[in-house]
Order: structure tokens, then sequence, then C-alpha cells
């Protein structure tokens, strides 16, 4: 997308409606060998006519000129938890990088194809990566928290991106992580002292404070107890209220928790089975994913014939 | 749609803050930032073209003085005489007897060090010794010097008598040599030694090997690159120092390597010479860059190499 | 060191050669034979260390005995005399050597911790350019201190730089005979900080240098300090370049950082030692126990702040 000749800003709100024709209810898969405790999708609403946030087309990433994920396409809608299920070495979280142009850190890292972030191409000329990350936000698989206090882990990205009010909105994140009650007292103790979960829950509550649209998550509760994943869960079906949220799970009954809408992504090998990379099978909503997959690589990953 | 259009983002809590995909600013600042950090880089290699630039002008006018044979090939040294005589060959001597004794002494000690610490120290005994070994390593020179002669040489006569008949001896200031560049060896031979992979050692203790087996025909072996370029590194420290041999080993250019005898080194001469008052652009004055050009080189031939063998033996187990 | 081409057969045959040198051994006659050399080896192993110990400690403990009857206030307070030595002292070199210092401070903290950043956060480690960069710094890192004075005395005393033999010349001397020193500390700090911090830094919209300013230099901030104070270690004893940059006026008198009459301990030390009398040699290792307990103060001080402030990631 080329930026017009006069560069003028319009504002895009938000849609404030759907304009959409009610849906008959859904009907429910035979084989309902996994239980779905996901909402299914709101009554009366078209899922797929919602506002998207990021339009994936035929994507392909690479790393040194060997291909990690090829063609993707896919559409990642707002107020909704994403999920991006698969085996190791699918290429999840390389896709999941490239919505925020982390990989651009990585030297080697090429991406083709297209990806939109609410009509505009996120990989323009004109982009700059730091303001796509104030945007899209990300926690990471291990919780990185800075070798600094409580309040100045959260406080942190409002201070470097100029924003007023730093107390409110510290307290604002941490209860919206489930944090506040178990740090109000201790705000100016090390982040390090805390737990895995708890630290994880920081991160969460760091990434919000700078108010972004989209939060991606790369396995968050792989390093964490069964315990603290829970707590999260919980966290991320609160959170898409407002955010838009897009997860990278191991765990595929974490993906049926938790998610609206779930991609499934496999690694093919080529014949001389030296070049794997990773591709998009199946991309629908989670009920249907789970209990009426289309495809059969989707229906033996799902009801775990294969690993 | 444009790029520079903002978003409408409905953040929590207070209204949203419209945001653009492009930068607010062209973001000058990082860029200055990045480019005076570079020139901070740089300094280092305008150090050593500083360094070039000041030994080569005025050596290359020292050789349209003085032909390199009688530089090079001879060892009548009297460059502040008349008539003056450049044969450099005395002050190389010089060095390389003072170094060569210094290595006598540094070279099984530091070994032996660096054995006992990898092969046979307990670890309490490592965190005590260590340490203060490389204590040894910050002593300034000028203290060891001043150690050479009050103590040293009078300790060091009642063995070779003949040192009472001579001030200054090459020997004397050897050991000292010796003595300050021990923790080099001892140090870097350690660590070669320690990151030799333990199953190697375990194999062999396996099989019955005693422990002086297992360090000498296993871990030295193994280790060599290492306590190679660390023997290397200390014959080039040895050969840059200047303050022990200015106060032990005298500023008499001999051509002798023996232990008794004064020597005047490459550097001796540069620091007595050099603060003398000498006029610019005479000849004299040349003659110092002209051996610093000698010593420049030298030192850096056995830098590049030893650099090397350290890298090497780290790429091997790392 | 050839043999090192290949590891893999190279364990194998270290291995075969301990297991055939113990095979051997297992079956000659002299089992004793064996555990005595293994005693005498290590009993020559702690000769060589007991030699290094005695060594340090000799030379320490001579300097104090030398030197401890001499030890008085008058020490810090007099000028030297090289008449009058009962009454001569170190105090134009001690405040020559504060000032030296101060200045290589000044100049060592930014291009030592600018270098590094550069180094470690900027700078792509494949282009030609900034390998030679690293090189650079290793190689001038074994040039002998003398070479420094050279370089000093053409280019910052006399040369394009033209200061004359003032003490801010010497101060630049020495800052940058051990800038390598601070740069390869700097380095070593900034790369204890684990990438995840950047990571998590860059996730959140901030810039480079606002990750690498607010993250990762404030983590770096006691190894970068230990650095620094090795650095001034090496400088407070360093004598032979000052020697050519113009500290060898017997001056009596309170140095300026611009003034042409400057000295310093190392030098008024190696000036007393010189001499040939008695007194002055006495003299020369009051000094060093000065020398010595200044060092040790500063080492003390780096140890105990590596100490307390090393981050444990």
């Amino acid at each position: 997308m080329t930026s017009g000749v006069n560069g003028q800003t319009t504002q895009i709100e938000p849609k404030d409606e759907m304009t959409l024709t009610p849906e008959p209810s859904q009907e429910k898969g035979l084989s309902q060998q996994i239980a779905v405790t996901a909402e299914p999708a709101r009554e009366g609403a078209d899922v797929w006519n919602k506002e998207k946030v990021f339009e994936v087309s035929g994507v392909t990433v690479s790393y040194a000129g060997k291909a990690a994920v090829k063609d993707v396409t896919m559409d990642i809608y707002k107020n909704e938890v994403t999920a991006l299920i698969g085996p190791s070495g699918c290429g999840k979280s390389t896709l999941l990088r490239c919505l925020n142009r982390m990989n651009d850190l990585v030297a080697s890292a090429t991406v083709e194809g297209e990806i939109r972030y609410h009509g505009h191409d996120l990989y323009g000329p004109k982009v700059d990566p730091v303001q796509v990350r104030k945007m899209i936000g990300m926690v990471f698989q291990k919780p990185n928290p800075f070798p600094k206090s409580i309040y100045d882990n959260i406080a942190f990205g409002p201070r470097v991106l100029g924003m007023k009010d730093i107390d409110e909105r510290v307290e604002k994140a941490l209860r919206g992580a489930a944090l506040w009650d178990e740090v109000k007292d201790r705000l100016k103790d090390n982040a390090y002292g805390m737990s895995g979960g708890q630290q994880q829950r920081l991160c969460i509550a760091r990434t919000m404070a700078v108010d972004p649209e989209v939060i991606l998550m790369d396995e968050p509760c792989s390093a964490l107890d069964p315990i603290s994943t829970g707590k999260i869960e919980d966290l991320m079906t609160e959170l898409k209220e407002e955010f838009s949220i897009v997860i990278v799970t191991h765990n595929m009954q974490q993906a049926a928790r938790v998610s609206d809408k779930t991609a499934f992504l496999i690694v093919e090998l080529d014949s001389t089975e030296n070049n794997r990379w990773g591709q998009l099978v199946e991309y629908d909503e989670t009920e249907k994913v789970f209990t009426n997959p289309q495809d059969p690589r989707t229906e033996d990953y799902v009801t775990g014939k294969v690993g | 749609m444009e790029a520079s259009e903002t978003f409408g983002v409905s953040g929590f809590g207070a209204a949203s803050t419209p945001r653009s995909l492009e930068a607010s600013s062209p973001r000058y600042g990082e860029k200055i930032i990045k480019g005076l950090l570079a020139l901070c880089a740089i300094v280092s290699v305008l150090t050593t073209t500083g360094i070039v630039i000041s030994l080569l002008l005025p050596t290359i006018s020292f050789f349209g003085e003085v032909s390199p044979t009688d530089f090079f090939f001879h060892s009548d040294w009297a460059p502040t005489f008349s008539p003056a005589t450049f044969g450099v060959l005395s002050i190389v001597i010089g060095t390389l007897s003072t170094t060569l004794w210094g290595m006598l002494f540094a070279v099984p000690i530091g070994l032996g060090i660096a054995i006992w610490l990898s092969e046979y120290a307990s670890p309490r005994g490592r965190k005590i010794v260590k340490p203060v070994i490389e204590v040894l390593a910050g002593i300034p020179t000028v203290a060891i010097g001043l150690f050479a002669i009050t103590a040293l040489k009078p300790f060091l006569e009642n063995i070779i008598p003949a040192l009472q008949s001579t001030p200054f001896a090459a020997g004397v200031a050897g050991v000292a040599i010796g003595l300050m560049i021990t923790p080099i060896i001892a140090s870097i031979s350690d660590d070669a030694m320690r990151s030799v992979p333990g199953g190697l050692r375990e194999a062999a203790y396996g099989l019955g090997s005693t422990r002086m087996k297992v360090a000498t025909k296993v871990v030295v072996p193994a280790a060599m690159s290492g306590i190679v370029a660390s023997i290397v590194l200390a014959g080039s420290r040895a050969i840059g120092e200047t303050m022990i041999v200015l106060l032990a080993a005298g500023s008499q250019a001999t051509t002798s390597f023996a232990f008794t005898s004064p020597v005047q080194t490459m550097t001796a001469f540069i620091g007595t010479t050099a603060t003398g008052d000498i006029g610019t652009g005479t000849i004299t004055y040349d003659t110092i860059f002209a051996v610093g050009s000698v010593l420049f080189v030298m030192t850096l031939v056995m830098n590049v190499f030893a650099i090397r063998l350290v890298r090497r033996f780290r790429e091997v187990y790392e | 060191m050839n043999a090192l081409k290949r590891p893999g057969s190279e364990r194998t045959r270290l291995a075969t050669a301990g297991a055939k040198a113990v095979t051997i051994n297992a079956l000659s006659k002299q089992p004793a034979k064996d555990r005595i050399l293994g005693n005498v080896f290590f009993a020559v192993l702690l000769l060589a260390v007991t030699i290094a110990l005695i060594g340090l400690g000799a030379l320490v403990v001579q300097a104090f005995i030398e030197g401890g009857p001499r030890f008085n206030i008058g020490l810090f307070t007099n000028p030297p005399s090289s008449l009058n030595v009962e009454d001569a002292g170190f105090r134009p070199a001690l405040m020559g050597t504060l000032y030296l210092i101060l200045g290589v401070i000044v100049l060592i903290v930014p291009l030592g911790v600018g270098s590094a950043i550069y180094l470690e956060e900027y700078a792509d480690g494949n282009r030609w350019w900034n390998k030679m960069i690293e090189l650079n710094i290793q190689n001038l890192a074994g040039v002998p201190s003398i070479i420094y004075g050279i370089l000093g005395l053409a280019f910052i005393v006399r040369g394009p730089l033209d200061l004359g033999f003032i003490l801010a010349a010497g101060s630049l001397t020495l800052a940058l005979l051990v800038l390598p020193v601070v740069i390869l500390a700097a380095r070593e700090a900034l790369r204890a900080v684990p990438p995840s911090v950047r990571e998590g830094s860059l996730a959140l919209g901030a810039t480079q240098w606002q990750t690498i300013r607010k993250q990762v230099l404030p983590a770096a901030i006691p190894g970068v300090a230990t650095g620094v104070i090795l650095a001034i270690s090496r400088a407070i004893g360093e004598t032979a370049p000052l020697l050519l940059v113009g500290a060898t006026t017997f001056v009596t008198f309170n140095p300026t950082f611009f003034g042409e009459n400057f000295s310093a301990l190392p030098v008024l030390i190696f000036q007393y030692a010189s001499r040939p009398q008695e007194e002055f040699k006495v003299l020369a290792a009051a000094g060093v126990i000065v020398m010595l307990i200044v060092l040790l103060a500063m080492n003390s001080f780096a140890v105990w702040l590596r100490n307390r402030y090393e981050q444990q990631w």
C-alpha cells in the first residue's frame, strides 16, 4: 500500500456495529471427543464478518534462504483469541513474530507475501517497527521480567512511550493481569523474587500497560505449572474484551479451552527430507476445528493420533 | 487508505490514543547516537594508525641516513657517541637475553602452577592461590625493579658470587621479569587445561592412570595450543618491559647472553634516550623510532600468533 | 597444534594414548616406582607454587621492611629533594598521579563504554570493518607500554596535537594505553545481559537506544565499573610512557592540568631508586608502600563491588 500524495490523516473508528444476518444455531458435531468449553460464536453474530485486525496473505518466512513456513493465508479478527497450533517446527512462532516485526531482529530472516494490519501493509517502506510494536505487544515463552522492581517493570513501557499518569497505569495493568492484590504491598520489590506464574502475569501486565491493540503470546504457559497456567487462561478470556489475542500453543487442549478461532499448521518435508517447513492446513472456528475438522490431518492431530 | 493514517485504538481505560504506523519523527537521535558510538570504537583504529605513523615516518628518515645492513647486521651500538654507530643487534641481544632468562624462570614455574591449579588443587586451594597469583600480575613494574636491585640481587649473589662484581646484570633483571610474567603463563595455561573436557580425564582415570600421567600425557597435550599461546604472550610482555631493565640491567650495550653481564635492551635504550635532551629531527632522535619500530614489529608478530592460537583452542572445545 | 584440526579423532587419540600408557603401566613390574614418581612430580608442582608465592611475598615484605622506617606523614606532605633526603617526600608526585588518573577516567569511561556498546549492540559482526576494529583492540592490548609513550611523544606532545609536555598529554597517553582493558570488561558486562531482556524491551515499542540506556547498560554497570577500576589500577603503576611525555622534571610544586611541570608517583619512585645512595632506595621503597596500599584499596573495592552488585540471571 503506498501512501497518498497529500499525506492526509483520517481517523478510522472501529466498527461499532456488525451488519449481519443472524445465523441459525450451530449444529454440534457428532464426534464430541474433545470438550469444547470456549463459548461458541455469539448468538446472532457472524464470526467471519467481524472487523479484521490482520490479513495475512501468502506469507512465507525464510531464514537464510530456507523456508520456515510457507504460504500462509488467514485473517485474524478483533477481540478474539486466535490460536496457532501444530507440531514442533511448523513455524507457529515464526509466523507470530512476523505480526509485530520481531523477526526484524534476526538478520537472516526474510518475509514474503503480505501482512495487513487494519488494511495497512505492515512491511511497507515507511512503516516503523518501533511504532508497530507499540500497538502489537508480545509475551514470550520464558517469563522475562526486567531486573528492576515490579513497579518499574510495568512503568518502563509507559515511560519510554511518553505516557502520563504512570501510577494509575501501573495499577490498572496489574489489576488487569489479576496480580494487583498479590503485589500491591511490595511494588518496590525486585521482580525476580516472584514465582514463575507471577512473573509471566507481570509480563502480561507490562504489555498491557502501553495500551496495545493486539497481544501476541508465544507459548506463554509452557514454562509454568498447571495452576499458573489456569490463571493465565482465565486471564485471556477476560483480556479479549479489550485486546485481540493471538496465541501460539503446544497444548491443543489449551487452544480448545481459550480460543475462538484456531489455525492448525503442520510440518512438510520435501522429497530429500533435508528441508522442512510449516504449512497452514486448516483455520476455522475452534469448535469446528476440534469437533468437525475438514482436513483429515487436522482430525488426526486433534484426536491425538499423531503428535 | 494511507499508511500515515492513524488508528483509533480502544486501549483499556482512557480514551483511545491515535497512533500511526509511521514514525512520528525521523528519529535522528538514534542515528546520531549510533554514529557517536561508532566514533568511539574508531578511536582504537586511530590509535593504531597513530602508532604506526609515528613510528614509520622517522624510521624512514632514519634509513635514509643509515643503511639497513649496518643497522640489522651489526652489533656496535653507540648512536649517541661521535662517531655514531648503529648496529642494533647488541640491544636486540640485550632484549633477548633478559627475556630468555625470564622465560627460563617463568615457564617451568608458571606451568607448574597451572598444572597444580587445574589437576591437583582442591577448590579451596584454588580459591586462595589463583587470586594471589593474579595479584602478582598487578604489581607495578617499577616496584618489581626496585625489588630486583634491593633484594633479589643480594639474594642471587649468594648463589652466583660473580654477581657481586657488577651492579647490573641481565640475569637479575631476567629473574625479576620472570616473576612478573609467571601469572600470564599460569593463568592462561590453567584456563586452557580446564577447558579440556572432563570426559578425556575420566577416560584415562577409568583405565587406572595416575594423576601425573593424566596431567602430563592427556591434559597438557590437549591444551597445548593454549599453553603455547600463554608462553608467546608472556614472551611478548617480557620483550616490552622497560622499568625492570632500566633499574637492574643497565645501559651498557654488550652482546652477551651471560647471566652476570649488564645489557641494554631496546626498551631501556628508548627510555634513556627519549628522556634526554635530544633535538627533534636529529639522527639520534630518529634512532628512537627506528628501535621502536623493531620492538613494535616483534611484539606484534608474537601477539597476532598468540591470539590466533587462543582462538583456535577456544574453538575446539567451546 | 595441527592435531586439533579434527577434534573427534584427537579425542580418540588421546584417550587411546592414555589407555595404552595405563595398560603398559599396569603390566610393568614396578608400581612402586610410579607412586614415588607421582609424589616427586606433585612435590615439584608445589615447589613451583611456593616459589611464586614466596616471590610475591618477598616483594611486598621487602618493600615494607625497607621503606617502613621512612613511612611517615612527611612522605605525603613534603616535596622531593635530592639534597635533603631526610625531609624528602612525594607530594607533587601524588598530586600528579591523582590529576593524571582523573584525566584518564574522564577519557576512558565514555570512550570505553561507547566502543563496547557499539561493538556489542550495534555492529554487525560479519562486516569487515567491525572485525578489524575488534582485532585492533586485541592487538593494542599487547603493545608494550613504552610504544604508547612514543605515540604520546610524537602525536600528542608534539605532532598534530602539539599539546606540549603537559599533564593532560600524560593523561591522554595513559588513557589510550588502558582503553582496551575497559572495552574488554565493558563488552563482557554487556554480553552477560541476556537477550530476553532486550527482546522484552523492544517488544514494548522501545527503540534500540532506549533499550540500551534504560535496561542493558544499568544492568551492566557493575561489570563496567570493575573494568574501569582495573584500568585505573594499571594506569597508576605505569611509568615508561610517562617518562617519554615529560613526567621527568624533578618538580617541587603542585601540578596543574595544563601545566608543564608534572610528576607521578611511579616516576618519582623510579628516580629515587635510580640513585646510588642507600637512603634514596629506602625512600623509593616507602613510595612503593604507598602505591601498593592504594592499589590494594582499589582492587578490594572492585571485588566488593562485583560481589555486591553482580546480577544473577
